[in-house]
């Protein structure tokens, strides 16, 4: 097993099986998540029926979409229409690739790491291009035309973003970027005297146009465009394309995370003051908190069942604050827990954004992303440059 | 054999049958998705050569910009009427002069060598042992050995950008009146 262990082929092998099969269960969760977060935002329940407050509805929902009939057009081109999930959701997952979970799980570290998941998102887009085009259908080719032009539109100023925080870092690297931080005793958001809060706000902006998430899912604005670029898809590939999505949602999340947020750094990295109340004390005490609601639940259930799977969830949300209160457990999963945690706060937004925000009309776009977003990120990465240059010891 | 001739056998096959592909099929939309693969493998014969930054802007550059713009663009096409159209155009001779041309000078080189394209002043080829400060080499050589070609080239694509609005522009004045 150690000598295993010591090959450098395997522990990434591992970590890339553990990513492919996990990662489909996390992304139901948080088609979980925006479902209850959304209700909860327009006063409703959301889903309620399957399991104890929902909480199996994507296991449900996953069955559902394996079983449906896989409906191919007859008039699409078959090749094209098979390609292009497969192509999103392979680029997506490939992302995966280069992200720094923690100090000790990530699969590779990469010299071009942050080059590699922006080539990765543009081969992606190609997937909902050629998805939209294969159906041949009209609401799915004017959603992958908006689509190809709202990418191509938003990935420069994501790029001059990105291009900013990689000066500040002076790496492109994702785990030298999290040594640098770590290194300059700050967050990349808020490095240069508060000046990188510029390419932080920018990249959130454009990372939200770039997934195609609301306010900028003009591609499937279901409104105009029926579903969009995947109307004619059903079924399985229809999931793949879900997939991508939130693969895509994760990945630009953790690049925001990495780049402005510090990683897996814990808040306060310098501060060894902080080490106890934020590395085991936090952490124990919201799984804690966590299990104590999930208690709740026991009680408040009427079928015996429901109240069963309410007590199992209490006693594993448990089992993970003990672990936490465990210093050879918590040294283990401690940068997997803030990475983890900042992604969650990530993508929380991401669903508030799409509960709070009216949806922009195409032209809207356009100037959004040309006229303000563009200018104002390259005057980001010049003011950045000069400080740096003139300002930083 | 190696690992790394295996992968370049691989990957120089994939290169030239998406090539092949890429000029023989008739629908073009099939035609772009095969020049995505040539381009990918180019990728990653640059990976193999240990340029890991080309092979990165390569990805970026050629299949997240220009193919997608040619995507979108072919997407406008009616795709059937285009298929029933000729082929090949009528410079069929001056094509095949051309082609055979280039590929006697491309085997020339490969016969002697690539040390006779050696110029003195050009910059030290970056080995594959260089590999951890691949993308700092290239920015360093590209803004002091190379500052005035780059200048140029961005200059000249100024000038496109430049064209094509000025193109454009007199277009839909012409349509309002």
């Amino acid at each position: 097993m150690e000598q295993l262990l010591a090959n450098p082929y395997v522990p990434p092998l591992i970590l890339t099986a553990v990513i492919i099969l996990v990662f489909p269960l996390i992304a139901g969760y948080i088609v979980l998540a925006e479902r209850k977060v959304l209700a909860d935002l327009q006063v409703r329940l959301g889903p309620m029926r399957v399991g104890p407050y929902g909480v199996l509805q994507p296991l449900a929902d996953a069955l559902k979409l394996m079983l449906k009939e896989d409906v191919i057009p007859s008039q699409s081109d078959k090749w094209i229409f098979w390609l292009a999930p497969v192509l999103s959701t392979f680029t997506a997952l490939s992302a995966f690739a280069v992200l720094p979970l923690s100090d000790r799980f990530f699969v590779a570290d990469v010299n071009i790491g942050i080059l590699f998941i922006l080539a990765m998102s543009s081969i992606g887009a190609l997937g909902l291009i050629l998805g939209g085009w294969s159906a041949n259908s009209k609401y799915s080719l004017m959603g992958s035309l908006r689509a190809a032009a709202q990418m191509v539109s938003y990935e420069v100023p994501l790029g001059f973003a990105t291009v900013t925080a990689i000066m500040c870092a002076g790496t492109l690297s994702m785990q030298g970027v999290i040594a640098s931080q770590l290194e300059r005793g700050v967050w990349g958001a808020f490095d240069n005297y508060g000046l990188m809060l510029i390419p932080t706000v920018l990249f959130i902006i454009a990372g939200t146009a770039e997934t195609n998430r609301a306010p900028f899912d003009l591609p499937e604005a279901e409104s105009e465009l029926v579903a969009g670029f995947h109307t004619e898809y059903s079924g399985f590939r229809w999931a793949l394309f879900f997939l991508a999505e939130y693969a895509a949602i994760v990945v630009i999340s953790s690049l925001c995370v990495t780049l402005f947020f510090g990683g897996w750094l814990r808040p306060f990295p310098n501060v060894a003051a902080l080490e106890m109340p934020l590395n085991t004390a936090f952490p124990a005490a919201l799984f804690a908190l966590i299990a104590l609601g999930c208690s709740k639940g026991v009680f408040r259930q009427a079928l015996a069942g429901f109240r069963l799977v309410m007590a199992a969830l209490t006693g594993l949300f448990l089992l993970v604050a003990a672990a936490f209160a465990l210093p050879a457990a918590n040294e283990l999963m401690i940068g997997l827990f803030w990475f983890g945690f900042k992604l969650a706060v990530m993508v929380y937004m991401f669903i508030w954004y799409r509960g709070t925000f009216p949806r922009f009309r195409y032209d809207q776009l356009m100037d959004v992303g040309w006229k303000w977003l563009i200018p104002i990120s390259m005057f980001g990465l010049i003011l950045n440059g000069v400080v740096q240059l003139f300002a930083r010891g | 054999m190696s690992l790394d001739t295996v992968l370049f056998y691989v990957l120089a096959a994939l290169v030239l049958g998406s090539a092949v592909m890429t000029i023989t099929r008739r629908n073009v939309v099939h035609a772009a998705v095969w020049l995505i693969s040539a381009l990918v493998g180019v990728a990653g014969l640059f990976l193999l050569r240990g340029a890991e930054f080309l092979a990165g802007v390569q990805v970026i550059v050629y299949i997240g910009g220009i193919m997608v713009l040619f995507l979108f663009v072919i997407m406008l096409v009616p795709v059937h009427e285009e298929s029933t159209q000729r082929r090949f155009s009528n410079q069929k001779w001056p094509a095949t002069v051309a082609a055979v041309a280039l590929f006697l000078w491309v085997a020339f080189i490969a016969v002697n060598g690539v040390s006779m394209l050696d110029h003195p002043g050009m910059a030290e080829p970056l080995g594959p042992g260089s590999l951890s400060e691949n993308s700092e080499a290239v920015g360093l050589v590209l803004f002091s050995q190379y500052l005035l070609p780059f200048e140029l080239a961005s200059i000249l694509l100024l000038v496109a950008i430049i064209g094509a609005i000025v193109m454009s522009k007199t277009r839909s004045r012409e349509t309002e009146s």
